[in-house]
C-alpha cells in the first residue's frame, strides 16, 4: 500500500500551528516514515496535487482566498482545520467585532482603500470540512492523537467537555476562586488545561463547547467580581466569529 | 545579445509567509525587480483598540508563530513604560532566556531547513533525511533546544502562557533551569561542528556586496552586553536613539508601485537582523562566538546580505554560553517569591526587542482604565523590505548573463537569507498594485 500524501497549507494566520507540528523530533522522524508530505511551502520547494490529506491553518479574509481554499479541497479526499484560526476564526475575528472601516484605518489610515478585506470566517464558512484540531496554537499530543485517527480514516476528536474537567483531575486550583477571568467553564477541553496549570486562565482558544452556557458562566465570573465589560472583553479574545457577521 | 526576461516566482518556498519575487527584463535592461508581499492582512493594531492592559500580549504574541515570545516582549515592555511599571532583576533575567530561546529556535529553523537546501542543492531538508540523517536530527534536536529553553520559563514557546506585564504567573524551579542549562552545555558541541560545516560551505554563499545602512540596539550606557533585550537604538551611520524615538528611524512609507509599508532613515534603505547587529555590536560578542566568526571569515562590517545566514549562526554561539551564565546567576540568587501586582493608569510608552529577524517596536497609549486607545508595530520584516528591493536594483543587472533559472534561484535566496517574516509583517501590509 502506498504511503498517504499529506499537505500544509496556510491563510491569514501566524504559521504557529504548522510549526508545532514539527517541533517534536521523534515524533516527526516517525511520522515521516509513515506519510508522504507533498506540500508544505514553509518547508519544502516541491509541490505536488492529488492530496489524501490536506491541513489547512489559517482564516479566510479575503474575497481570493477563497478560490485558493476550493482548489484545495476539490484535490484532497480529506480537509482538516488546523488550529484556531481555521475552526472557530480565532484572534483574526476580532476585527469583526468592530466596523472594518475602522479597523481598516487604524492600521492604513487614508491608504486604507488599497487593503481590501471582509469579515473573517474559519474554513468550513467556505468549503466543507471532515475534521478539526483545536486551539492557539494546537497542543502536540492532541495532533498526535487526531493525525492517528485521521490516517485510520476515522473521525478527529470532539472534545466537548470543557477545560474545567481537565483541571479538576488535575487538582489544579481554581482561577475563578482567585479572581482571574478564566473561560475554562465554557471552552472546549482537550489541553490539558495548560493554562491553569501555570496559574494564568484560560483565554478560550479551542473555541466554545457545543451548548455554552454563556449567561450561567457570565454570572460566575461576575460572582467573582469581574465586570460585564471585563468578561465580554475577554470572551473575545478567540471567540469573536459570528456566522451572522458574513451573511 | 539583448534578452528579454520574465520571472514571476508566485509564493516563495521556505520563507515565512506568502511573498512573490518579479524579475521583468527588455532588451537586456531591468525594467521592474521586486518582492511582492501578498500575504492576507490581519489588522492587529485595529484589533487592539479598546482592549485592557493584559488581554494585550496575549493577542500580540499570535502575531507570528516564529517570534511569539519576542512579540509578548516587546509589548509587555511599552506596556511598562506606558503604564510606569518596573519589574524585578530576577524578571528580566528570565526574559533574556525566553528571548535567547526564541533566538535559537529561530537561527536553527533558518539555518538548516530554510537555507542549507540551497547550499547542499537540494529542494528541501527532507531529501537530506536520508543522504545526512545525521544533520536532519542535528536540526531538528537544535531547533528543540531553543524551543526547550523558552518554555521552561513561559510554559509553551508558541504562544506564552505565563509572561505578563511585571511579572510571571508561574516561575521556573531550580532544577527545571538546571536541566535546561545542561541540554545547553550538552549542545554546544553540536553547534561549534555546524560552524564548521557551513565554514566548509561558505564558498557556495553568493559573493555579492551592497554597503546599508545597519540598525539595532545598541549597549546602553555603561554596559557591554551584546543587546537583544535591553539597548538605546544605534545606527552604523553613528546615530543613536532612545526607543520612544523610533519613528525617526523607521519613517514607514507607502509607494504606489509597491505592496507594502517600507522604512528609510539616512540611506534609501536601511537593514536590521543579525547582520546588522554583528555590524554594529561584534566588538561585545563573547570570545567563543568571536572565534566562530574567525573561522567563517567574518570581519565587521559585512556588507554582503547573503551573510545573515552566517552572522546569525555566529549569534547562536554566543546566546549558547550567554544563557548558561544566566541561568549560573538565576540559580545564585535562589527563586525569588514576588508580588508582581500592579495598577494601570494613563500613559505612553514604547518597547525595543532584538527579535530574531531584528529589531521591534511596539508603542501603545492606554487611558487611565488601562483600555488601548492607540497601538503601533514596527516589524523587522517590515524595515528591511526596501533594502531586499534595493539588494535586487543592484544585484539584478549584474547576473542578467546567467541562465534564467540561476538568476531566479540567486534571486530567491536572497530573499530567503533576509528570513524574512512575512505574516508578521501583513498586519500592515499586503495588495498588488497593477
Ligand atoms: S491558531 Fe494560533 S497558533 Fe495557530 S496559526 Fe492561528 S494564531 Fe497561530
Ligand atoms: S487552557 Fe484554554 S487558552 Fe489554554 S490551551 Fe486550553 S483552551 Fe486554550
Ligand atoms: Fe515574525
Amino acid at each position: 500500500m502506498s504511503k498517504p500524501r499529506i499537505a500544509f497549507f496556510d491563510f491569514a494566520s501566524c504559521e504557529g500551528c504548522q510549526l508545532e507540528a514539527i517541533n517534536f523530533v521523534e515524533e516527526f522522524l516517525v511520522l515521516l516514515g509513515h506519510v508522504d508530505i507533498v506540500q508544505f511551502r514553509e518547508a519544502i520547494t516541491e509541490a505536488e496535487w492529488d492530496i489524501d490529506v490536506s491541513f489547512v491553518e489559517g482564516s479566510i479574509t479575503r474575497e481570493q482566498d477563497i478560490p485558493r481554499l476550493k482548489e484545495i479541497r476539490e484535490n484532497s479526499k480529506v480537509v482538516i482545520a488546523l488550529g484556531a484560526c481555521a475552526c472557530t476564526g480565532g484572534v483574526n475575528a476580532i476585527k469583526n467585532t468592530r466596523p472594518l472601516e475602522d479597523v481598516r484605518a487604524d492600521v492604513y489610515g487614508d491608504k486604507k482603500d488599497w487593503f481590501p478585506t471582509f469579515p473573517t470566517r474559519p474554513i468550513d464558512q467556505v468549503v466543507k470540512v471532515d475534521g478539526y484540531i483545536y486551539g492557539c496554537p494546537i497542543d502536540r499530543n492532541d495532533f498526535l492523537k487526531n493525525v492517528q485517527l485521521i490516517l485510520q480514516g476515522k473521525k478527529t476528536l470532539r472534545h466537548n467537555d470543557p477545560v474545567c474537567v481537565e483541571c479538576r483531575l488535575a487538582e489544579i486550583e481554581c482561577l475563578l476562586t482567585l479572581g482571574k477571568p478564566c473561560m475554562g467553564p465554557i471552552t472546549r477541553g482537550g489541553c490539558g488545561a495548560i493554562d491553569p496549570s501555570y496559574g494564568h486562565p484560560c483565554t478560550g482558544c479551542r473555541g466554545l463547547v457545543d451548548d455554552p452556557n454563556e449567561n450561567a458562566a457570565m454570572d460566575v465570573l461576575a460572582e467573582h467580581g469581574l465586570t460585564v465589560e471585563d468578561i465580554r472583553s475577554y470572551m473575545t479574545i478567540f471567540n469573536s466569529f459570528r456566522p451572522e457577521d458574513i451573511q | 545579445m539583448k534578452k528579454n526576461i520574465d520571472i514571476h516566482v508566485h509564493h516563495v518556498t521556505r520563507v515565512e509567509g506568502h511573498g512573490d519575487v518579479l524579475l521583468n527584463v527588455k532588451d537586456g535592461k531591468v525594467e521592474h525587480v521586486a518582492l511582492n508581499i501578498v500575504e492576507a492582512p490581519r489588522f492587529f493594531e485595529g484589533m487592539l483598540r479598546g482592549r485592557a492592559h493584559y488581554e494585550i500580549r496575549e493577542i500580540v504574541s499570535r502575531i507570528c508563530g516564529i517570534c511569539a515570545c519576542g512579540h509578548a516582549l516587546a509589548s509587555i515592555r511599552a506596556s511598562e513604560a506606558a503604564l510606569g511599571v518596573e519589574p524585578s532583576e530576577q524578571v528580566i533575567d528570565l526574559r533574556k532566556i525566553v528571548l535567547a530561546g526564541e533566538n535559537l529556535s529561530s537561527h536553527f529553523l533558518h539555518i538548516f531547513f530554510l537555507v542549507a537546501p540551497d547550499l547542499f542543492g537540494v529542494k528541501s531538508v527532507l531529501p537530506l533525511a536520508s543522504t545526512h540523517r545525521d544533520i536532519v536530527v542535528r536540526a531538528l534536536k537544535l531547533k528543540k533546544l531553543g524551543n526547550d529553553v523558552s518554555d521552561v520559563i513561559v510554559g509553551r514557546h508558541v504562544h506564552p502562557i505565563t509572561m505578563d506585564i511585571k511579572g510571571f504567573t508561574a516561575l521556573p524551579t531550580v532544577s527545571a533551569l538546571r536541566d535546561v542549562q545542561k541540554q545547553i552545555i550538552e549542545m554546544i558541541p553540536e553547534v561549534i561542528d555546524t560552524v564548521d560545516l557551513i565554514a566548509s560551505v561558505a564558498d557556495r554563499i553568493p559573493d555579492f556586496k551592497r554597503e546599508t545602512e545597519y540598525v539595532s540596539l545598541g549597549p546602553i550606557e555603561g554596559s557591554n552586553e551584546y543587546p537583544f533585550y535591553d539597548g538605546i537604538i544605534k545606527s552604523s551611520e553613528g546615530l543613536t536613539y532612545y526607543p520612544a524615538e523610533y519613528r525617526k528611524v523607521t519613517n514607514e512609507f507607502i509607494t504606489p508601485d509597491s505592496t507594502a509599508k517600507h522604512c528609510k532613515h539616512l540611506r534609501d534603505s536601511y537593514m536590521v537582523g543579525a547582520l546588522a547587529r554583528f555590524n554594529n555590536n561584534s566588538d561585545l560578542l563573547r570570545p567563543e562566538a568571536k572565534a566562530a566568526a574567525e573561522k567563517l571569515g567574518m570581519i565587521a562590517p559585512v556588507h554582503n546580505p547573503y551573510m545573515i545566514t552566517v552572522a546569525q549562526l555566529i549569534e547562536t554561539v554566543h546566546i549558547m554560553y550567554d544563557t548558561v551564565d544566566i541561568i549560573d546567576k538565576i540559580i545564585r540568587r535562589g527563586i525569588l517569591d514576588e508580588d508582581y501586582s500592579y495598577q494601570p493608569r494613563a500613559g505612553t510608552g514604547s518597547g525595543a526587542v532584538e527579535v530574531p529577524r531584528g529589531i521591534l517596536f511596539h508603542h501603545y497609549t492606554y487611558d487611565s482604565k488601562g483600555r488601548m486607545e492607540n497601538a503601533d508595530c514596527v516589524i523587522p520584516t517590515t524595515q528591511n523590505l526596501e533594502n531586499i528591493d534595493q539588494d535586487f536594483r543592484k544585484l539584478a543587472p549584474m547576473i542578467l548573463d546567467k541562465p534564467e533559472e540561476d538568476i531566479s534561484l540567486l534571486l530567491q535566496m536572497l530573499v530567503r537569507a533576509y528570513d524574512p517574516c512575512i505574516s508578521c509583517s501583513t498586519h500592515q501590509l499586503n495588495v498588488r498594485f497593477k
